[in-house]
Formats: structure tokens, C-alpha cells, sequence
């Protein structure tokens, strides 16, 4: 009989070109992503080594940090945003690589695209630079983020050197309650578990309350893993994924499909395989979200209360409170609901997928968003846009004061002109909260997409249960 | 790859848990697409004031500090995006290691790739090289990579773990690419065996 192995453990068994004794593994990597910010120094090695792109075919790029998502045209953009996509084009044509250019149908946010055009596939593993290529674990994927020099490695190899991480199983057991979601579960384990809780450790989130989650909740969840200090994490492929993926560009189709699918249906964790470490939630229990602090650890339920400093005995947590409460302006014990915010940002790869528009639209139907707030939504991928306003979603949002604007990353990271000015307080779905994140002094508090519809309601964190 | 062997330095106290990418450098210092020139947007928010001028509270920007090319941090240093930006302000800006209880994942693989150590020692230990940075700021450490070890100037010595692979290349300059396009053989092996 064999050893029973975990979900991880079989995809990274399947990955392994060459393990020497004590360097890291070989790593074989089946996709890499690509986007403007992350890869230009890399392709410039490449140059200075006169190295080609070795599989071209298992490279996609596309281009969301930097772009503006407002309506303009490329003419009018900043000249950075210009030169990082002009790179990006040069690049792609020079090496073969594949581009879902700005110009072209296809194009959003890495993490957005790479699952819709079936790029993401169980079993498979996936790089890119960038921390949150942890959401297409969503799919049985081992998906990790890694820098710039990785990503040269990767062009010029297809392979990674890596030490094998350890696992780690969270039980999400039970029912979400009404206007509770995803979001909610994985903001929930980052504070419990800290935001350095899962470093060494790859999640594999498990479950009936996991089993029951969409695709798109699913990808909230995973997305979040590198908050929560796990450079990925993964969730076993069942039908709800298989459904998903089906007949998408780049999925296997027709008898290869029907192989693959009977692959991936072998990659659930055995019974009886060991974990390195596990902790178990209860959905019941779980109330909606939100961060009060600096980073996404700093977490409670809306019914709840910033901390007193007196709650914690270690020294550093309360340096970090400490400095969460200066940098937020938030007082001690102060109750999360009724704080005012300034800003409403509903996007990101956490959290602008059609399911996750429709989820904040249902809220906002029929009714105005507060006096003097800014709101504003950048659906995930032009795919989203597209659907978002077959489905007419895109005037629900503009009739209750919403902007709606084109794929792209946005307020989550700044880089463009979307910022949120100093000392502004935003309700936001994506998955940082960090000083100056969506803008120098801007303060962030992480939600759902729910709850960030309620909040741009009423102008303040607000329990959007109450609303349903 | 710059080589690392021994370091005697001068080292910066920075008091906080979990810096993230995001203060190490801010992502409107992104825009370039090239490596050099990053140590202008090193911990931007912080170092400069709103108009634009030094902030003469911070650490960095303190003559006493001034060549300090060891940076002391608190714990999960580095958490966040996986920037390799932050490593290249980093080490731009001058600094060849950085000593905390604990760093974040990609960022401590980015730092390895490029020459900067990052030391974990034990959180009261770095609290201790604080203090003592902070009474006198021209107290060297002296980090002695192949020895694996941080000594005091009082004589004072203290052991770090690194992986041996990971210490082989930085003491010899290498990167990872040389070994990986040594074992291309082996890349189209899996290839073919795999049907990839
Ligand atoms: S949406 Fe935000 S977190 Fe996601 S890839 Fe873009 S910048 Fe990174």
C-alpha cells in the first residue's frame, strides 16, 4: 500500500525534475504569468545572457498594475504606465509570448485572466511575480508568487529551485450565514492565525463550508493565503471546478478532457494523509469582517471593537496595535460600526469577480450611495465588464452614484491615478490594508464585497445583514 | 551576484513588526524597468516628510546612521508583495544585510538572489543589537557568513542558521541560473516523460 499524500504533496510530487542532496528542488513549472511591473528586468536578463524564452507556450502576460482604469485613451496616459506597457509589448513580441493586451478582448488582472482563459488548471503549478498568484490554488493548482530573478529563471528554464514547504489543513466546517462570504472566512483565519502564522507552510483550506463555496469564493479565499503568511493555498478540484472550467480557451477538450478531468479527480488528499499542522473554523459562527488596523491580521467581526492594548501580553503586538491605532486614528475599544469612511473600492483580484459585482450590486439596487462619499468599481477583466453589463449591473452601480470603470488593479495598489488621498478612510474589498497601500496616508479597512456596497450606503462601516 | 563573505558594519534600528513591502518602497516607485536607482523610494513614507524634505526622526535619516549597512528589524520583515523592488532599494541604498527575529517568505528568497543576507536571530537578541545601536550608534557588528555567526564588539558571539545551499551561493556569487541551465538535460527529460 502507499503512504496516503495530501493534495500538495501529490502536485508537488509530480513537479519534481531533480532533487540533489541538499540543494532545493528542481521545480517544473506548467504556467507562468506574466504583467508590466514585474518583468522587465527579468526579460533584460535574459538579453544580457543571450537566453531565448524556453517555453513560450506555457508563458502568458498581461497588463493591469499600472494601467488607468478611467475611460481615456493610451495617449493620455502617464508616461511610467506607457513605458512599463510599451516594455511589456516590445518584450512579448521579441520573446513569442503570448499578451492579453489593453488593445485586444482579452485583458484584467493576472489572477482574474489566468482562470478564465483556463490557463489555471488542477494539479498544475503556477508562477508568477506576484504574491497573489496564491488564488489560483483555488482550483487544485500549486500557485506561489515569486520575484523578478525567479521569473528570469522561469522564462529561461521552466523550472524554479524550491525547498519543499510544509502543510498545513484549515477545516472550515458548517453554514455561512446570510451575508456572510468567503472574505469573511479568510479574514477570519488571518486573525486568528496572524499574518506571519503560515510562513514555511502551504494552507489547503478543507471542509463542507469550503465544498459549498463557488469558483469565485473559492479564488477569495486562496488569493488571501499570502496574508495570512502561506505563499499558497489550494483546495481539492471537485465537480463545482471541473463545471467551471469546461470549455474555456485553454482547458483540454474532448478525450483529452475527459483524461485530465480523471487525473484531477485523483488529486484530492487521501484519507489518512498527515498535515504538518491544522486548525478548524467554525462557519456558523462567522459574522462579517473587517480590518481596523495595518495589517490584514488586524481583523474583527462588525459587531465588534478595535482591541484595547491591555488585550495582548506580547510586547510586539502591542507595538503593532499601537501604531495601527496611530496610523488609522482609531480610538481603543471603539466600536467598528458607525466609523465613517470616505472612499468605497470594489475590485482586485480578491474580490472583482462577476459573482462578487452581483453579490455587491444586490445591495445597492435601488438605492443612492451617502453624501460625499467616492465609490467606485474596476471589475476584474474585460470579461467581467462584459458581463457585468449584459446583466445591466454596471447601471445599478452608476445610478446609485457608483463609477464603473475599466479592468485593472486600481485603488488596491495605487500605482495608477486612482489614490485615495491622505488620511482618507477607505472601504475597500481588496487584500492589503498597509500604511499608504491605496495611496500615500490613505487608511484602509478590509470587507466584502457586501459590506463595502453597505458601507458606501451609509457613508460608515455599516452590518450589511441588516440590509438583506 | 555580489559575493558575501564577512561584514563589519555599522547597523540602522528600525522598531517595527511586519514592515511590508509596501513601506520598504511604495508602488508608485515601481514604474521603472530597470533595477538601479531604487534607494531613493526606500521607506518613502517614512523618510520624507509631505513636502517632499528629509523626516529628521527617522533612523535612516540620522547622521549617526549614515553608512550603516546593516539594518535591524522586527519580526516577519518584509511581508507583502513579492517586489523584488524592495530588495533592490535595499541594497542600492546600501545595506548588505538585515538581522530580524523573522522575514517573510519571498522576501527572504528575493534578498538571497541578490546578496543581501537576512540574519534571523532571536527576538530578544535583536531587541538587545537595538538597544545597543541605539546607545552607540557606531558599534560595529561584525557577520561572518561562512562561520555563520553575529560577534559583539564585547567578543560577544551569537549562531545563525541559513540553509547550506543558499550560503554556498551567496559566498560564491552564484545564482540559481547557472545550476538550473546546468540541468537542462534533465528539464527535457521530465518534459518528455511527462508529455509537457
Ligand atoms: S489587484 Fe492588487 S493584489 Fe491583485 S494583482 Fe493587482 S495589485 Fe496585486
Amino acid at each position: 500500500m502507499t503512504t496516503p499524500k495530501t493534495l500538495f504533496e501529490k502536485v508537488w510530487d509530480a513537479h519534481v525534475v531533480k532533487q540533489d542532496g541538499g540543494a532545493p528542488a528542481i521545480l517544473y513549472i506548467d504556467a507562468h504569468l506574466i504583467h508590466e511591473v514585474t518583468s522587465p528586468q527579468a526579460f533584460n536578463m535574459l538579453r544580457e545572457r543571450g537566453l531565448p524564452v524556453r517555453r513560450p507556450d506555457r508563458t502568458f502576460a498581461t497588463m493591469d498594475h499600472a494601467i488607468p482604469t478611467r475611460p481615456e485613451p493610451p495617449e493620455k496616459w502617464p508616461d511610467a504606465a506607457r513605458t512599463q506597457i510599451e516594455t511589456l509589448r516590445r518584450n512579448c513580441q521579441e520573446f513569442g509570448v503570448t499578451l492579453w493586451d489593453i488593445e485586444g478582448p482579452v485583458q484584467g488582472i493576472v489572477h482574474v485572466v489566468g482562470p478564465e482563459m483556463g490557463v489555471t488548471q488542477p494539479g498544475s503549478t503556477i508562477v508568477c511575480g506576484d504574491s497573489h498568484t496564491s488564488t489560483h490554488g483555488a482550483f487544485g493548482a500549486l500557485a506561489f508568487g515569486i520575484g523578478t530573478s525567479e521569473v528570469g529563471h522561469v522564462l529561461a528554464t521552466q523550472t524554479l529551485l524550491q525547498h519543499k514547504p510544509k502543510t498545513f489543513a484549515i477545516h472550515v466546517e458548517g453554514e455561512l450565514g446570510p451575508g456572510v462570504t468567503a472574505k469573511d472566512i479568510i479574514l477570519a483565519i488571518i486573525a486568528r492565525n496572524g499574518v506571519a502564522g503560515g510562513r514555511g507552510y502551504v494552507f489547503e483550506y478543507r471542509g463542507s463550508a469550503i465544498e459549498k463555496l463557488d469558483m469565485a469564493g473559492r479564488m477569495t479565499i486562496c488569493n488571501m493565503s499570502i496574508e495570512g503568511g502561506a505563499r499558497a493555498g489550494m483546495i481539492a478540484p471537485d465537480e463545482t471546478t471541473f463545471a467551471w472550467l469546461k470549455g474555456r480557451p485553454y482547458a483540454p477538450s474532448g478525450k483529452a478532457w475527459e483524461e485530465a478531468v480523471a487525473y484531477w479527480r485523483t488529486l484530492p488528499t487521501d484519507e489518512g494523509a498527515v498535515f504538518d499542522r491544522e486548525m478548524t473554523l467554525n462557519a456558523d459562527e462567522l459574522a462579517p469582517m473587517v480590518t481596523y488596523g495595518i495589517n490584514p491580521g488586524q481583523g474583527v467581526a462588525i459587531t465588534g471593537r478595535v482591541p484595547h492594548l491591555s488585550d495582548f501580553d506580547d510586547p510586539a503586538q502591542r507595538r503593532d496595535l499601537a501604531a495601527a491605532l496611530e496610523y488609522m486614528g482609531l480610538k481603543e475599544g471603539q466600536p467598528m460600526e458607525g466609523q465613517p469612511i470616505d472612499i468605497v473600492f470594489i475590485g482586485s483580484c480578491t474580490n472583482s469577480r462577476i459573482e462578487d459585482l452581483r453579490m455587491a450590486a444586490s445591495v445597492v439596487k435601488g438605492r443612492r450611495v451617502a453624501d460625499g462619499v467616492q465609490a467606485l468599481v474596476v471589475p476584474g477583466s474585460k470579461a467581467v465588464k462584459a458581463q457585468a453589463e449584459a446583466e445591466g449591473l454596471d447601471r445599478i452601480f452608476t445610478e446609485a452614484g457608483f463609477e464603473w470603470r475599466n479592468a485593472g488593479c486600481s485603488m488596491c495598489l495605487a500605482m495608477n491615478d486612482d489614490k485615495a488621498g491622505p488620511g482618507k478612510y477607505v472601504a475597500s474589498t481588496s487584500n492589503r490594508n498597509f500604511r499608504g497601500r491605496q495611496g500615500p496616508g490613505s487608511r484602509t479597512f478590509l470587507m466584502s464585497p457586501l459590506m463595502a456596497a453597505a458601507a458606501a450606503l451609509h457613508g460608515r462601516l455599516a452590518d450589511v445583514r441588516t440590509m438583506l | 551576484m555580489n559575493p558575501f563573505t564577512i561584514l563589519n558594519a555599522t547597523a540602522a534600528p528600525l522598531r517595527a513588526e511586519n514592515v511590508d513591502t509596501d513601506q520598504i518602497i511604495p508602488a508608485r516607485f515601481l514604474t521603472a524597468v530597470t533595477k538601479t536607482g531604487m534607494g531613493q523610494g526606500l521607506f518613502a513614507a517614512w523618510r520624507y516628510l509631505p513636502d517632499g524634505s528629509p523626516n529628521p526622526d527617522f533612523a535612516l535619516n540620522r547622521p549617526e546612521y549614515a553608512g550603516a549597512q546593516i539594518l535591524l528589524s522586527g519580526k516577519n520583515f518584509g511581508s507583502g508583495s513579492s517586489r523584488e523592488h524592495a530588495v533592490w532599494a535595499l541594497t542600492d541604498f546600501g545595506f548588505r544585510a538585515v538581522i530580524a527575529p523573522s522575514f517573510a517568505d519571498i522576501f527572504h528568497n528575493n534578498a538571497l538572489k541578490n546578496g543581501l543576507l537576512p540574519v534571523t536571530l532571536p527576538e530578544d537578541v535583536v531587541s538587545m543589537l537595538m538597544d545597543l545601536v541605539d546607545e552607540d550608534p557606531a558599534t560595529r557588528i561584525r557577520i561572518d557568513l561562512p562561520a555563520q555567526t553575529v560577534t559583539l564588539p564585547d567578543g560577544q558571539q551569537l549562531i545563525f542558521d541559513i540553509d547550506p545551499y543558499r550560503k554556498l551561493c551567496l559566498i560564491q556569487g552564484l545564482d540559481d541560473l547557472g545550476y538550473l541551465l546546468a540541468n537542462l538535460d534533465a528539464i527535457q527529460a521530465y518534459e518528455a516523460a511527462w508529455g509537457k
